[in-house]
């Protein structure tokens, strides 16, 4: 017999990817690519106003335009669908997919249009008058918490979403009793302390893909297909089938080709179950897709939070105790995850740091903006960002290096698994040599000295470094209302190919590629005979979805164990074919055979065919080769990193250039380091745009400044340096892959560095902070002494 | 309405358009050439670039009229049958992509750019590449692949 092929290994190896041959040359399918017969177009039409009562709405000229199939205002789509959900225990006001009486944000949907395609739709939208009562716009919310201009919601008062959550070093489990004590203590025994109130600004998440959903019910049958720029298509079954009064089996959702994510397609939104609920209704295959304008308005925000820290510390840099008060502008309704997001700042506190006493506290404010939740990062490069800029204002007032004063007061590896103040405990990590090697690879030493020679030219040159550790993996079920495991069904066809389900629902993670990597690895056969189906409830039984960094640390974790599980089943097969104990099997080079002599054995097809015909069945064995898992994991994960800058600020003009970004990262074991790369540049490039030049701005009436690109300022290739990585290895305890999720890495460091690195640059004008984003002439008025 | 005749992948097509009608959903629902996308409405994405009688241009910028009578060449009539164009390919072999909804515009750009600049530097790939946004990728990985399709197109 001829010698198989040798497969080489394909885990940890950097492999091309399996998605982009039809991404390459435009056969993938997005919701907006899709046409069904019949199918209508749905617009809606959207407040203007930020806050405004609702008069009347005169809908009659739309319906009686050419190609218009029906027009519905809010409140007769409230007579079908249900207010919305949400997906945190928090007490939440009545939020109607189309507003009912009172508008609250601008982009707010007040009525929508079905016709026969999304020309006329838009047209017969844009002739719907509607009469409004204006409101004071709640805008600034630290105003909005003591009631003023206006209350937003009927039931809660002072604006307050979530009133006062304290948490930290002597807050009971239950939250009911806070003990001040230690605290105190630190603040009382500190050398010196540090204060500054920073504001972490809104931005828009701008997946390029703007949202889109078709639906599609079916009477005869009486189910219901919808396809929606999702990454969550399972959640997205469950509240579309609960709104619509149907069962989780009679709804299969969709994710097709999804053109990003970064959070803000974890929501269900609105238009979701209005542009379901209409196909039903009308009995037609409906499709909306938004456009851009509408994106930076209906689409939800992420950040928007306020940090009040203070740092209490010894001379010598050891951190005694820390403060953070932090006030979350939520904008006008709670989202699926909205009020979640902060309590993850909160929850971050720590950092990196072993930090005897610290106590936050945590307001959550609606106002007359675009609702907030997850955005990349969400809720962790906040957090690292009050702290690392905290850190770096106390070095500066010790005179102390950055690096040498976070190394002191550092989580030791022996501390490890670490139970922090804030009730998260790290599963491993090894703070100073992600340092170490962010120091080296940087040169920290020879920067100091190109920096100090710059000024001496008279330039403005800083450096800023920062360390990170954030919560991904999520998670056990206590840490996720929707469930925090992931599902899949690994099955060996007959003809020995493989088919694998994942919950977790890629849009750009490559996940085709890094799970059929390991089932290659598991079996030994090509990667191109194995396929990764997602993004289908009818072909992928459960799941959750992706975010949080968790597809490869729970979803990689569930292909793995389904894996195994069929694996077992079919080395029994190989075992009775060839007469060999199935402890003497190993699987590969596409061979199932005795160790040690590889020509003996079966083909992997051989066995596959063997297990459906199975003459005789083996004693204990039922026919087939398919297996399903779920699996949770018992905690988190915590990645951790060092990110270091270098910038540059122009005397003249204010602009701010990035020289250098140094990236290190530790996200345990890498499955591809060429999608890691590419994760943590992707998770870079929204930090140092959040860093350098993005914000959503609101005028003092709740209008949106920034809701187009003219405006709104996402990063071009031009605004980059090369960015240059590396990353140490700590595997995680959590998952049996030992990797801890790297989707989110970049947006954490990123900021803080960047910000210190501006403050030293401007650090002759005796500059403590500078609020983000760094505009040119915000740094301007501080080269020139506030005088324009 | 108007009838235009816009040759598209080296074929001819004559169709009955409104005048308003924007040429990326001509191409999009008429010709169901989805491969070029919308990724906005103020001409700044550049998701939805092709290339008009062989030069770059955002379809999303002009209509279907103002193109009566140009070649249009789309992302799906790029490669040559089974070939792929070297920039295709290129960013396949780079990790030029992820989500892959600006990958079709960004690879347009890139080829207007090496036909005007076959040997571009660093700097004059990324402000090449200024008319077109990526939110994945960080553009570095873009930069290899254009970088890599060039050292390409000088070896041969």
């Amino acid at each position: 017999m001829a010698a198989s092929p040798v497969l080489p290994k394909l885990v940890g190896q950097r492999v091309k990817r399996r998605e982009d041959p039809r991404l390459i040359q435009g056969l993938g399918t997005y919701v907006d690519d899709i046409k069904l017969v019949g199918m209508q177009h749905a617009a809606f039409k959207r407040s203007d106003l930020a806050h405004a009562r609702i008069l009347s709405v005169d809908v009659s000229e739309a319906e009686s335009m050419p190609g218009v199939e029906a027009v519905f205002t809010g409140a007769q789509i409230a007579e079908f669908v249900a207010p919305m959900p949400i997906g945190t225990p928090f007490p939440s006001p009545d939020h109607h997919a189309v507003a009912v009486g009172t508008v609250r944000y601008v982009g707010e949907p007040v009525a929508v249009v079905v016709a026969t395609d999304r020309y006329v739709a838009r047209d017969a939208a844009d002739t719907i008058v509607i009469d409004y009562e204006l409101l004071p716009a709640v805008v600034d919310p630290e105003q909005a918490m003591t009631g003023q201009p206006a209350q937003i919601h009927a039931d809660f008062e002072n604006n307050l979403a979530v009133a006062l959550v304290p948490s930290g070093t002597g807050v009971s489990a239950d939250l009911q009793t806070v003990d001040d004590t230690a605290v105190d203590k630190a603040f009382a025994d500190a050398d010196v302390v540090v204060s500054q109130r920073m504001y972490n600004q809104r931005l828009a998440p701008t997946a390029m893909e703007p949202r889109g959903v078709v639906a599609q019910y079916e009477p005869g049958k009486d189910t219901m297909t919808i396809w929606s720029s999702t990454q969550n298509p399972h959640i997205l079954r469950s509240f579309i089938a609960a709104l619509n009064g149907m069962g989780q089996d009679q709804v299969r959702a969709i994710a097709p080709e999804v053109g990003g994510g970064f959070g803000a397609k974890i929501n269900i939104y609105g238009e979701e179950y209005v542009v379901a609920a209409l196909s039903k209704r009308l009995g037609i295959p409906l499709k909306w897709a938004e456009d851009r304008s509408e994106a930076f308005l209906a689409t939800t925000h992420g950040r928007d939070i306020i940090g009040y820290l203070d740092l209490a510390a010894t001379s010598d840099g050891k951190v005694l105790g820390m403060k953070l008060q932090l006030i979350a502008d939520i904008g006008a309704y709670n989202m699926l995850l909205t009020a979640a997001i902060p309590t993850l700042t909160m929850m971050m506190a720590n950092a990196t740091y072993d930090i005897p006493a610290i106590r936050t506290t945590l307001t959550e404010v609606f106002t007359n903006k675009t609702p907030t939740d997850a955005y990349r990062g969400a809720g962790r490069p906040e957090a690292t960002y009050f702290v690392e800029r905290g850190m770096d204002m106390l070095a500066r007032e010790l005179g102390m290096d950055p690096g040498e004063l976070r190394r002191k007061n550092f989580i030791q590896p022996d501390q490890f698994p670490y139970a922090t103040q804030m009730g998260a405990v790290y599963d491993s990590g090894d703070y100073e040599k992600a340092l170490d090697l962010g120091l080296k690879n940087a040169g920290w030493d020879e920067l100091k000295q190109q920096r100090d020679a710059a000024r001496a030219e008279g330039r403005l040159v800083g450096l800023g470094l920062a360390m990170y550790v954030e919560v991904c993996g999520l998670g056990p079920s206590s840490s996720l209302p929707t469930g925090g495991w992931e599902h899949s069904q690994v099955t060996i066809e007959r003809d020995g190919r493989i088919s694998a389900t994942t919950g977790a629902s890629p849009h750009g993670q490559g996940n085709e590629t890094t799970f059929g990597q390991m089932l290659a690895d598991q079996f030994g056969v090509p990667l191109e005979h194995v396929t990764i189906h997602h993004g289908d409830t009818g072909v992928v039984k459960q799941g959750i979805g992706t975010f949080g960094s968790r597809s490869q640390a729970v979803g990689g974790t569930a292909i793995h164990l389904a894996g195994g599980k069929v694996k077992e089943k079919m080395a029994k097969f190989a075992a009775a074919l060839i007469e060999a104990h199935e402890d003497d099997l190993v699987f590969e080079n596409g061979r199932i055979s005795v160790k040690g002599v590889p020509d003996s054995g079966k083909t992997f097809a051989e066995v596959a065919g063997y297990a459906y015909v199975p003459v005789p069945l083996p004693e204990g064995l039922t026919p087939g080769l398919s297996e399903e898992a779920f699996f949770e994991p018992a905690n988190n994960t915590y990645p951790f990193g060092c990110h270091i800058s270098l910038l540059e600020i122009d005397r003249d003009t204010g602009e701010p250039t990035l020289l250098k970004l140094v990236a290190i990262d530790d996200a345990g074991n890498l499955i591809n380091p060429l999608i890691v790369e590419g994760q943590i540049h992707g998770g870079l490039a929204q930090g140092i745009g959040q860093a350098m030049i993005e914000e959503v701005r609101f005028s003092e009436d709740g209008q949106p400044l920034t809701a187009s690109f003219m405006d709104y300022a996402i990063p071009r290739a031009a605004d980059f340096p090369r960015f240059e990585l590396d990353n140490t290895v700590t595997p995680t305890p959590v998952n049996p892959l030992g990797a801890k999720g790297v989707g989110e890495a970049g947006t954490l460091g990123s900021t803080p560095c960047i910000v210190s690195a501006a403050v030293d640059a401007l650090s002759e004008f005796g500059v403590k902070h500078i609020d983000m984003m760094l505009r040119p002439e915000k740094l301007w008025r501080i080269i020139h002494g506030g005088q324009s | 309405m108007a009838q235009v005749t816009i040759t598209v992948n080296g074929k001819n097509r004559t169709a009955e358009v409104e005048p308003r009608l924007l040429l990326v959903y001509f191409l999009r629902e008429q010709l169901n050439l989805t491969g070029t996308h919308v990724g906005c409405d103020t001409s700044q994405c550049g998701a939805c670039t092709v290339l008009i009688d062989g030069r770059s241009a955002k379809s999303c910028t002009l209509f279907a009229v103002q193109a009566d009578g140009s070649e249009v060449t789309t992302i799906e009539g790029l490669a040559d049958g089974d070939q792929l164009h070297p920039l295709q390919d290129a960013f396949w072999e780079e990790h030029g992509l992820q989500c892959g909804y600006c990958t079709p515009g960004m690879i347009m750009s890139a080829v207007n750019l090496l036909s005007d600049n076959p040997s571009p530097s660093e700097p004059e790939i990324r402000h090449g590449l200024d008319g077109n946004f990526c939110r994945c990728t960080g553009y570095q990985h873009i930069v290899n692949a254009v970088q890599h399709a060039a050292g390409t197109a000088s070896k041969e």
